[in-house]
């Protein structure tokens, strides 16, 4: 099917997502943070059913902003933030921070408008209907032993968070 | 009207980039600078899923992997922000300074 009004969606969900990222950095109240977030998060699934990656998408909402900023949310729940609201929000070498960021995004910027022609500006015949199948199976063939290792990981992360976490092993 | 390329995505991802690494170097609050690097890595994804646009699935196979290691990263960073909690009763990051004295 032929996409609709790709461009208008393009700038509504990358505006979208940007101007959340914004919110989620100067936001005093982590909350508010958070709730930015899950709109960057949201914005950016967006852009991936735009790329025609709908299995990506679900993973985005489900995994990010479904789990992991629950996640979020509880430790906000767990940490007092009454008094961390009243203090300074910005560290003594911010001036620093952001000019290093914005000279390294300048630095990409630059790089991608001279090095367009290094990768091709066609797009590839992806299946369109059969995205999480071909996923499927890519996950499961090609990178079989990736995937067993991203369990050991998950696996080691859980142990690692519980031993954190806990007051008295 | 000029049409959507891969270029435009990776300039929307380079944007999110700094803006997590604004958000890493500048704020104090842990809890925003995990979320900063969870703008960072989700940077990472969208130019992943870009370039899987033009070169074939991997890179969404990719940005899957991706999100796995972010999970755990914030699953191991909250863990540690709640053991410093209850240590020394605050959330900024310039008084983790135990191993710098």
């Amino acid at each position: 099917m032929q996409p609709v009004a790709t461009t208008f969606f393009f700038y509504f969900l990358s505006g979208l997502t940007v101007i959340a990222g914004v919110l989620v950095i100067t936001r005093r109240n982590p909350v508010h943070s958070a709730l930015a977030l899950i709109l960057a998060l949201l914005g950016q699934a967006g852009l991936y059913l735009m790329l025609y990656a709908p299995f990506v998408a679900g993973v985005q909402i489900i995994l990010y902003a479904g789990g992991i900023m629950v996640l979020f949310l509880f430790v906000i729940m767990l940490v007092n933030i009454e008094k961390s609201q009243k203090e300074e929000q910005f560290n003594k070498q911010w001036v620093v921070g952001i000019l290093a960021a914005v000279a390294l995004g300048v630095l990409f910027v630059l790089v991608y408008t001279k090095g367009k022609s290094l990768f091709p500006d066609r797009v590839a015949q992806l299946p369109e209907q059969s995205n999480t199948q071909q996923i499927a199976v890519m996950l499961y063939g090609n990178y079989m032993f990736t995937f067993e290792i991203a369990s050991l990981l998950l696996l080691v992360a859980i142990i690692g968070a519980v031993v954190m976490a806990k007051k008295r092993i | 009207m000029v049409p959507i390329t891969t270029l435009h995505y990776l300039v929307v991802a380079a944007a999110l980039f700094v803006l997590g690494v604004i958000g890493v170097l500048t704020r104090r609050n842990v809890v925003i600078v995990l979320m900063s690097i969870e703008l960072i890595l989700n940077a990472v994804n969208l130019n992943l899923v870009a370039f899987s646009r033009i070169y074939g699935l991997h890179g969404q196979v990719f940005a899957i992997f991706v999100i796995t290691d972010a999970a755990a990263e914030a699953a191991v960073g909250l863990g540690i922000l709640i053991a410093f909690f209850r240590n020394k009763e605050t959330v900024n990051m310039d008084e983790v300074d135990l191993l710098k004295w």
